[in-house]
């Protein structure tokens, strides 16, 4: 595959770049991404991917787009008001990059299709709301040797982690279980300042590009926790831990669990 | 004994990883420990003692990403 004129145009600032050039570009043209949950985090995520020029980038959400979500979910615009969350997400990374090819997913990812999408995808993003499903892709890229970048967002902080699977350590290592049901609040119970889903979502998709283009250092086996009131990061070693019941020696975990999921946690 | 809990220097009467939880009425099921970069097992925070200097990180659940 070569690039048009146009694409040689459109990438020219990426191609520019040592660590990139026409080569890493390609790289970036011919890779898939998946990016659970269109909201928050999902659409920065998917909207500088799109820009970038990630050749697939896979959606899936089940939610409709609310009002509520406009103050931060960035792909969505109030005309899609009551519009599918992936319908709505993949027109505006169309129109911002047609080279794109973008899978839409209508359907929540479960314990049932998680692996046999996942498996299609280079590189997974977590954009959820809720901890069954942070576990659930967290088990599945482990499951499918696929690196998964981790994020999370609440009221003025927010986290994120690379996890190469059997070279780092993953969310199992570190949260061994989700915590019991309604004791930790979501973005929707206890807010969130919409920036900070910017800010953890493209630091997310910097991971992602860093990966396929195999620049630099993950952000592996570190912790970065962002906190916007005092705009500091800090960074928390972690490694994988040999009690891990997914990726550690004696793991005890070879299949997804289905927990039972929270009512409606508009991912 | 003095301890660097998430990176903040702190003095408390305690002896074990689990005392800090309790002085600071943090429920263990919310938190992963780490103490000098090494996870402690939640049923071994009440026997994991502590001593001068230690680092401890406590990591909460942060769910949101929508
Ligand atoms: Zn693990």
């Amino acid at each position: 595959m070569s690039f048009t004129e146009d694409q040689i145009t459109r990438y020219s600032r990426h191609i520019l770049l040592p660590e990139v050039g026409g080569k890493g570009q390609k790289k970036l043209s011919q890779a898939k991404v998946f990016v659970v949950g269109a909201g928050g985090l999902g659409c920065p995520v998917a909207y500088y991917l799109g820009a970038a020029g990630i050749g697939t980038i896979g959606l899936i959400d089940s939610d409709v787009v609310d009002l509520s979500n406009l103050q931060r979910q960035v792909l969505h615009h109030t005309p899609d008001v009551g519009r599918s969350k992936t319908q709505s997400a993949k027109e505006k990374i169309q129109a911002l990059n047609p080279d794109v090819q973008v899978n839409t997913y209508e359907e929540r990812l479960t314990a049932h299709n998680a692996r046999e999408i996942i498996r299609q995808y280079d590189v997974v993003i977590d954009g959820v709301d809720n901890f069954p499903a942070k576990f659930l892709i967290n088990d599945a890229c482990y499951l499918e040797n696929t690196p998964l970048v981790h994020g999370g967002i609440l009221r003025f902080e927010g986290r994120v982690m690379t996890i190469v699977p059997n070279e780092s350590a993953c969310y199992r290592c570190i949260f061994k279980n989700p915590p019991p049901t309604g004791v930790v609040p979501t973005c929707q119970e206890a807010g969130i300042i919409g920036v900070v889903a910017g800010i953890i979502g493209t630091i997310q998709a910097t991971e992602a590009i860093k990966l396929i283009l195999k620049i630099g250092q993950p952000l592996t086996n570190r912790l970065l926790d962002f906190d916007a009131r005092t705009t500091t990061f800090r960074e928390i070693r972690v490694k994988r831990n040999p009690s891990c019941a997914l990726c550690g020696p004696n793991a005890s975990l070879t299949e997804l669990i289905d927990y039972d999921e929270p009512e409606a946690c508009a991912i | 004994m003095q301890l660097t809990i998430n990176g903040k220097v702190e003095s408390l009467d305690v002896s074990t990883v689990l005392d800090v939880l309790k002085a600071k009425d943090i429920d263990p099921q919310l938190v992963a420990v780490e103490v000098n970069t090494q996870m402690i097992d939640q049923e071994n925070l009440g026997t994991t003692s502590l001593k001068e200097n230690d680092k401890l990180e406590f990591l909460f659940f942060m769910g949101g990403g929508a």
